[in-house]
């Protein structure tokens, strides 16, 4: 059934949504859209390495943002620039030094706009493996680390006070995004990876009332999202990644409804 | 049990500094079970400080902390939540240990909050989320609880209410409660042992010794000295508006 590039891109895109359903409720309470958005950047630089030393593109692109993440950490502890400042630094300076790698390659044909906004044609049966593999390996550590992380995204001195190790789980966290922007780019696009974490989950804010709700909210959004991103894009032969983005945007201004009424019952 | 059994955490020449600027510096004290021992001292005395240490929040600090339990329960002076959180008092309690309804509902009813089980943290009021920080911190049964003014912006008699429920759970947990309050009245009655704090430790001991001493007298007046004191002595008469005494 996978020989299907379409039926291959369905099931790729709803192993995606699973896991950037409860990640990016972390990404929206901990603020760190912006920080995603960093590694999704970098993550360019990882696909040139991976072009030309013939390696498996999730793979790189980890190893890549990952220390992209730990510079950062260095830099952050370093210098006297604010975070934000840093993540702007690193994350223009790093897609301007994959964009020139790739000027160099010129042995290697490139599809840029595949890399930046998604390729639906581009996934293979071994792109479904890695995410799905990779996608409950996600799932299954943010598991583990769910009690610290979201006890120390609450209150981090309630979380050490009470022994819960909150750096340790911050530092696993940064891993898993850089898991997930590697696992999600061929889906999406290193452009769009943060729009995929942060809309479904901004969606799922204006549903829920309690953190578990959010999270499932997020999850049916980011799964809707895929679907109805996907089948436009194969309509109206639209790019992959821009069709769901739109797709979760508009499920988005739906959930405004829903403020609004509960607003008007509040008064 | 020997003394050393009892001792849950005990601070030994402790101090923090940043920026080069002492915040608190050769604190030494220790908290033991059942027992509880309170902080005070004017603002920006380190007391806040001295409680985070004693907790191990911060990681560079001068002296040692030698800490025997990992069941602490903690009241922060401040806590600022971000409301990008959806968060229920429900979900609060349970923040860093899973505990079941019936735990959660009696902490809630204790401290009379009950009510507002269901509600979102966010529409608490001040005195209210006091409460519920209270709850949360006794609800696990900590061995160890680190109250930083729990009772701010609760009203008068709920001030009074829960000052008696701290010290019942002192007695029935037999946990040790490192307290920090300005209220000199209501703590001094129920305190083993005082550190008066200002930048250092000014002095420590007793309620009745620390009311004694001059540099405490220096710090809050001859006043306070007598607030402290005043403990000390059986209430078996009460004083008139005129300043007669009148006995019960």
């Amino acid at each position: 059934m996978f020989d299907d590039f379409f039926i291959r891109a369905l099931v790729a895109g709803i192993g995606v949504a699973f896991v950037t359903g409860p990640l990016g409720c972390f990404v929206i309470w901990r603020r760190l859209s912006y920080f995603g958005d960093t590694l999704a950047h970098s993550a360019l630089l990882g696909v040139t390495l991976a072009f030309t030393m013939e390696f498996n593109i999730a793979i790189s692109v980890f190893v890549i943002s990952s220390m992209i993440a730990l510079i950062l950490i260095q830099l952050q502890k370093k210098t006297n620039l604010p975070g934000d400042a840093l993540l702007g630094l690193l994350a223009h300076s790093s897609l301007a030094v994959g964009l020139v790698v790739i000027g160099f390659l010129t042995f290697i044909r490139f599809d840029i706009m595949g890399l930046l906004f998604g390729d639906i044609l581009a996934v293979s049966v071994d792109d479904l493996l890695i995410i799905w593999i990779g996608g409950a390996l996600i799932l299954l550590v943010l598991k583990l680390i769910w009690k610290p992380l979201f006890a120390s995204t609450v209150n981090y001195e309630l979380a050490e006070a009470e022994g819960l190790n909150p750096d340790r789980a911050k530092a696993i966290f940064t891993i898993l995004m850089a898991a997930i922007i590697a696992i999600s780019i061929k889906m999406v696009g290193l452009l769009l990876i943060t729009g995929m974490l942060i809309i479904p989950a901004a969606m799922a804010r204006n549903l829920s009332s309690s953190p578990q709700s959010m999270v499932i909210y997020s999850i049916i959004g980011g799964l809707l999202s895929v679907i109805i991103g996907l089948f436009t894009s194969l309509e109206f032969n639209t790019s992959s990644g821009p069709s769901i983005i739109t797709a979760a945007l508009l499920l988005f201004i739906l959930s405004l409804f829903k403020i609004k009424q509960s607003i008007k019952l509040k008064n | 049990m020997s003394t050393d059994q009892n001792i849950l955490v005990k601070l030994n020449d402790a101090g923090l500094q940043l920026n080069n600027k002492w915040l608190v510096k050769g604190v030494s004290l220790q908290v033991e079970k059942g027992k509880i021992v309170t902080l005070i001292g004017p603002n920006g005395s380190g007391k806040s400080t001295t409680a985070k240490i004693a907790l191990g929040i911060y990681k560079k600090i001068d002296g040692s902390v030698e800490k025997y339990t990992n069941k602490v329960g903690y009241v922060p002076q401040k806590i600022s939540i971000d409301w990008t959180l959806p968060l229920r008092v429900n979900d609060f309690m349970m923040l860093t240990e899973s505990l079941n309804k019936e735990t959660i509902d009696e902490a809630l009813s204790l401290t009379g909050v009950i009510h507002l089980k269901d509600k979102n943290l966010g529409d608490l009021s001040g005195g209210e989320f006091q409460r519920v920080l209270l709850a949360r911190a006794i609800s696990k049964k900590p061995d160890l609880l680190v109250l930083d003014e729990p009772v701010q912006g609760v009203d008068f008699t709920g001030e009074i209410a829960l000052y008696e429920l701290i010290k019942k759970i002192s007695d029935e947990l037999s946990c040790g409660i490192l307290l920090i309050s300005h209220d000199l009245h209501t703590v001094m009655s129920a305190t083993d042992h005082v550190v008066c704090l200002n930048g250092h430790v000014c002095c420590s001991g007793s309620p009745m010794d620390v009311a004694k001493n001059n540099e405490y007298k220096a710090l809050f007046g001859e006043q306070a000295s007598q607030i402290l004191s005043r403990y000390q002595h059986k209430h078996d008469h009460i004083h008139t508006d005129e300043g007669e005494i009148k006995k019960n």
